[in-house]
Parts: C-alpha cells; structure tokens; sequence
C-alpha cells in the first residue's frame, strides 16, 4: 500500500510511461500539496465540511496493478450502454471500452482517454491541462489531483467543427482510489454536447475516494454542453475541482446531477471572460441516509455583456444535508452583465438539512443580478390536490418530487439517461416515515 | 345503481374553529343541487371535508356515498369512487405536466380495480385527452403545460372540468367554476357539465353566487347556506329570489346579522 508521496508520483508517472513535461507538472503539483495544509473546519470554504474522518493516506493513489482490469460484474451495465457517436467506458482510470464513429472521426473530434491524449496529444495537452481552468493552487485537493490524476477524457473539437453526435464516458470506480480528469476544448465555433458519467458499487466497503477535476474550455462563438452524472456509493468522498471558461459570444450549458457518494465537497466555477459570453449552471441533487454535498460554486463575470444563470435544485431525507454556496463575481468593468443563482431545496423530512447561502460581490454598477433561495417541505395543499384525483399518497408525493426535479430534468440531453435517473428519483423517494 | 351522497348532521372544523354546523343534504346521481350563501359560510369547508382534505376534520355527524362510509376513506379513495371537487382555487403543481398527471390518476383508478393492470396505453391516452380537449376547448398546448402553472383564472376553472370528463365521476361538486369564466367558457363548461349529466347521470352540487350559471345548468334544487348550515332549501325560485333581494331577508328570517356573516 502506498502513500501520497513524491516517490508514489514519480512511480505512477514512470508507470504510465509519461514524458518529462508531465512528471514535472505533476511534481509541481505534489509541493503545492505538500506546503498545502489539511483544510479543516476553521477555514472560510470548509466550515460546514469536516474532513476529520478521512484517512487520506490510508486510500492512497492509484498505482499501478491496483488497477482493476474488466469491468467488475457489480457495475451499473445502463450506465454503460448510452446511444452516442463517442463512447468510452474506463474502470479505476483505465480505458476498458472505447468506440467513435468514423463521422465524428472524420470531422477531427478527438475523443480519448487523458493517457493517450499526453502520448498522442502532446502539444494540446501542455497547452490546456491544469494551466487554464483548474490549477494546483485552486486548494489542498486540486494540487493532490494534479499531482496523482489518473484516467479521464480528452475531448477537443477543432474550429467551426459542430460534432455530430454526442460523447459519452463512463467512469467506474472499482478500487476506490479515483482521480479522473475530465479536459473538454472547443475552438472557435466549435459544437459539441458531452457527458461523464460517475458510479462505483453500492455494496462497497470501505473508504473510497474520487479527486477529480473537469477543465471546460469554450472557445469564442463556441457552444458545449456538458453534463456530468454522479451515482457513487455512498461510501464514497467526493473532493472536486471543476471549472469552465467561456469566450466571446460561447456557451456552456452545465448540467449537474448528484445521486451518490457518502461525502462531497465540490468548487464548481464558471469564468465568463469576454463579451458576449452565456453559462448556465444547472444541479441536481438528492440525498438521504447520512449523505451530505457541499456545492461551492461561483459566477465569474470577467467582461461586460455577460450572461449567467444557476439553479440547483435538492431534496433531503434521513439525516441527508446540503450545503449550497453560491457566489456572483462582477469586475469593474464588468458592464451589463446579467447574473442570476437560484437554489431550491425541498427537505423531505425534518431530520433533513439544507444551507443556502447566496453571494454577490459585484464592483461594476450598470448590473442586473438576482438570487434566491428557498427551503420548503412538500406542500399539503398540492398534496391533496393530487390524492383528490384518485392518486396515492405515496404516488402523490413522488410525481411532487419528480415535478420539483423536471426543469432540471429536461435539460440533460439524453433520453435514456432522463429515464433512469427518474427511475433513481422514484427509488430514492421511496416510502416517507413522515410527511 | 345510482350512487347518492347523504349528508348527516355534518359538522367540520379547521384549525379548531367549528365551521359546519349541522350540515344536511342528500344528492342522487342525475340531480343538480345548487348551493349558494354569503362569503364565509362554510361552502368551500362543506366541499373540502367532503373531498377529505386534512386540514378539514369531520368532528359529528355523517356522510354516506354509495353506500359506504365516506368519512372512513382517503381523499384518493374518494376519488376513485366517483366523488370529484372541483376547486375554487385550483393548486398549481410546477415541473408536472396536465398530461403526465392525468395519465397517473386514470392508471391509479384502473390500478385499484386491478393491481396486475399496466396502465392505459400511451396512444389510447393521447386520443382520449385530445377528445376531451377538443370538447371543452382546451388548447392542445394544455397537456405538455405545468398543471395550473402560470394559469389564468379561467384557464385553470377550465382545466378542472377537463380533468372531471377525464376521470368520469359519479358526483362532483362544482366550487364556483363559474367565477373567473369569460361568457364563451361559461357556456362551454355548462354544455360539457350537462352533457356529462346526460352521458353518466352525473350528479352535481354547484357552489355559485350568480343565477348566471344556473341558467346554463338548471338545477332542481337550491339551498342556502348561513353560518355552517343550510337554512332554506327549494327549487330553482329560490336562486331567482336571492339574485333579486340578495340574502338580507334569510339573514333576518335565521336571526343573523349581516356582520357576523362578514
Ligand atoms: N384553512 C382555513 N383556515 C382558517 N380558516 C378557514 C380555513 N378554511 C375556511 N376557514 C374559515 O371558515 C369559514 C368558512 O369558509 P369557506 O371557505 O367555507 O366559506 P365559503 O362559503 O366557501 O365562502 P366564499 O363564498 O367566499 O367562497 C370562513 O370564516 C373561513 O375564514
Ligand atoms: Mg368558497
């Protein structure tokens, strides 16, 4: 069993035969990690998380032979089988399946796991990873990643290259020691819709750990969607770096949705660094048992005539909690912006908890920012109103719950994937021990 | 067999407040029961505890439907046994769809007759709705909205009858549908209301203020209701009484003053 240590770096990196550039990224990031104190309840970001139980080195990274080989007969198999043009199935950060069509192919998408992109794609990769969007100095977790990712997708879409179908990954994790990276570039007037999806086995035991990081990059007049899908087990400690970057005139539609892990704390940022520029933030999460998701996430508006709009969405039962923190940025500069964060939370049960703080920290005057937050229980009224139909209490409740995840729902652009997670929302809604 | 609805003695309280007094009525399938009585007099509380909304608690009295003891079952019960509310004030129900939930109260009705029962067909559901549509001039567009969501007035009194022909019942109380319709949906509710009378011997209790509706659906009886209970009790000269006096005269006749009804 290893530790995080330099000589655990320098192992993985000679393992997966890397070049010197990236052993001495990842080197880099290991000292940021290393001069990087534990963040503990008494820093601002951290308050409502403790990490106390975590045992960090006890999990270490994933080198090689910890690796597991096939896909382990436990993994969610619809995760798998996703109709796109690109699809990609990688367990414990190693690529097991891989398909892309020769449409997308001849169009000069690539598509590929991280590894072969730094053999393969070099340049690119020196270029964009961890140097524009997520960096080491990001906090403890970002510079722990960049020091031991392994595993994760590559995904460039030249210029004015609109990828026909979408892309699809799944991401399983079956040896609990998880650090994908997820490098998504759109050029100028590229197009493409995206998506990770993230499980592991309900059954597991053990304390598992995802360290990811997603860098979305959006070139001018460019438009991606990304959506990314979260089902771990609730063993699981999620500690996640994720951000986009949008040009002039782009578009990221970022989609979100939070069904599993045990722990989670994720910094989710959108930058929206010239005019023109649109994002939009939509999450879904749902927890019960001890569950408990802490969403840091900020607005960014760098330049003038910038759009955002968040909404997350939650519900609680048990002794689930969510933490939502939600921050609008305007530089001075930052003329007719437009910044909207809503977070709407339904607690299912008073043994449930929801925090919700929004933020604005605006420097620019010619603004129109707005946030709102709400935290309710189902409602009686519209309880009865559907039971006054004929419809079940039990029923009733979910067809609320489901209704409060819809306009979320509607915008992951996969049909397949609608389904299931309404299937998961019913699941989780389950029987109520009160109302 | 025809269903009816006895009424006994009924008395409702919300939040601990006694509101029904003493209620009593009878309604056969196939009657138009009009129920009228200044703001505050219990008719709304007389609609919700007959349609089992927690928050109205039966405290005396009785209520027979079809046989069965009504204040025994579940508001979803209710409806499954023919008895429908159409509310005064419709709820909104955001993120869940006209047809989505309509759907789900037809398979919960087949359901309950039938645990083994899959359901109403996706096709044979689409046609069903957009018959019902067509017939009570619902825009199309209706099925893929919010329920009630952003709604006009009209527009959500509208969408209750749409969902009474949907779901077919054997008594329903109407709490003023009539308010908020613009003349042509007041004709087109009251032609789908009598039709519905005709097709299934639908029995009806209107909640009105307006002689108006009862123009369209010519009811065999009006009753008006003071303070919790129904004091006076005729035919359709009773509603022609009121709509030129006004209610001062029952008011005197029940030893009410008009400021406690207020
Ligand atoms: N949920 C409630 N909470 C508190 N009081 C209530 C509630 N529902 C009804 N009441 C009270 O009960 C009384 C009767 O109200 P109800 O709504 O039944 O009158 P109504 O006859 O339907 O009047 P309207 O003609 O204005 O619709 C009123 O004094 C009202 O304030
Ligand atoms: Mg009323």
């Amino acid at each position: 069993m290893s530790e995080f240590t330099q000589d655990a770096v320098k192992a993985l990196s000679a393992y997966l035969n890397e070049p010197e550039w990236m052993l001495e990224r990842r080197l880099a990031s290991f000292a940021v990690y290393d001069q990087t104190p534990m963040p503990t309840i008494k820093d601002e970001a951290w308050r409502r998380t403790s990490l106390r139980r975590l045992k960090l080195d006890k999990i270490g990274p994933s080198l090689n032979g910890d690796a597991a080989t096939e896909l382990p007969a436990d993994a969610n198999a619809q995760m798998l089988d996703i109709a796109a043009g690109g699809s990609m199935v990688q367990v414990d950060g190693v690529r097991l399946s891989y398909e892309l069509s020769e449409e997308l192919k001849a169009q000069g998408v690539i598509f590929c796991d991280m590894h072969t992109a730094v053999q393969e794609h070099g340049e690119l990769v020196q270029k964009y990873f961890m140097s524009q969007c997520v960096t080491a100095e990001d906090g403890k977790f970002a510079a722990l990643h960049g020091a031991f990712w392994r595993g994760g997708t590559f995904v460039y879409i030249p210029e004015g290259v609109k990828a026909a179908t979408p892309l699809h990954n799944a991401l399983w994790s079956a040896n609990g020691k998880t650090f994908t990276h997820t490098l998504v570039v759109l050029e100028k007037g590229a197009e493409a819709v995206f998506s990770d999806e993230f499980g592991s086995a309900k059954t597991a035991k053990g304390q598992f750990l995802h360290n990811g990081a997603v860098e979305l990059i959006v070139g001018d007049d460019a438009h991606l969607t990304y959506v990314s899908l979260q089902e771990f087990g609730d063993n699981m400690w999620q500690l996640t770096h994720e951000r986009g970057r949008v040009g002039r005139d782009g578009k990221l539609d970022w989609i979100m949705s939070i069904m599993g892990t045990g722990l989670m704390k994720a910094f989710q940022t959108l930058e929206l660094d010239e005019e023109g520029g649109w994002g939009r933030m939509s999450g879904l999460f749902f927890g019960d048992k001890r569950q408990h998701f802490d969403l840091d996430t900020q607005q960014n508006h760098n330049a003038g005539n910038t759009v955002s709009d968040l909404l997350y969405k939650g519900a609680m039962k048990h002794q689930a909690r969510s933490v939502w923190q939600g921050m609008i940025k305007a530089l001075p500069d930052a003329q007719k912006i437009d910044g909207f964060q809503a977070n709407r939370n339904l607690l299912l049960e008073s043994s449930a908890r929801a925090d919700s703080i929004p933020g604005l920290e605006i420097e620019a005057d010619d603004v129109s920012c707005t946030h709102a937050s709400t935290i309710g229980k189902v409602d009686d009224e519209e309880l009865f109103y559907l039971m006054s139909r004929g419809i079940p209490r039990e029923l009733a409740l979910r067809i609320i719950v489901q209704g409060f995840f819809d306009p979320i729902m509607q915008r992951i652009p996969f049909e397949g994937v609608r389904q299931r997670m309404a299937e998961q929302i019913i699941d989780k809604v389950g029987s109520l021990d009160e109302s | 067999m025809t269903a009816a609805l006895e009424i006994k003695n009924l008395h409702s309280a919300v939040e601990d407040q006694q509101i029904l007094k003493g209620v009593n009525l009878t309604v056969r399938q196939g009657e138009v029961h009009a129920l009228m009585g200044p703001n505050g007099s219990g008719k709304s509380t007389l609609a919700y505890t007959l349609a089992g909304h927690p928050f109205y608690e039966p405290t005396a009295g009785e209520v027979v439907y079809d046989g069965q003891d009504l204040l025994e079952m579940d508001a979803d019960e209710r409806s499954r046994a023919g008895l429908f509310l159409a509310f005064q004030y419709p709820v909104a129900i955001p993120g869940v769809t006209v047809a989505n939930f309509l759907r789900q109260s037809i398979n919960s009705r087949r359901k309950a007759e039938n645990p083994d029962d899959k359901g109403i067909s996706i096709p044979a559901f689409r046609r069903l709705l957009k018959q019902k549509m067509t017939e009570f001039n619902v825009d199309h567009k209706f099925a893929g909205r919010y329920l009630n969501d952003g709604f006009s007035g009209g527009e959500k009194k509208r969408a209750e009858i749409l969902q009474m022909a949907v779901l077919e019942p054997k008594i329903a109380i109407m709490d003023e549908t009539d308010s908020g319709l613009d003349i042509d949906a007041l004709k087109v509710v009251s032609d789908g209301a009598n039709r519905l009378k005709s097709e299934l011997n639908l029995g009806m209790v209107l909640i009105t203020h307006y002689q108006r509706l009862l123009d369209y659906i010519k009811p065999d009886y009006v009753h008006i209701m003071l303070e919790g209970r129904i004091v006076e009790s005729g035919g359709p000269e009773l509603a022609l009484e009121l709509e030129k006096h006004g209610y001062g005269w029952v008011m005197e006749k029940h030893g009410v003053s008009a400021a406690a009804e207020a």
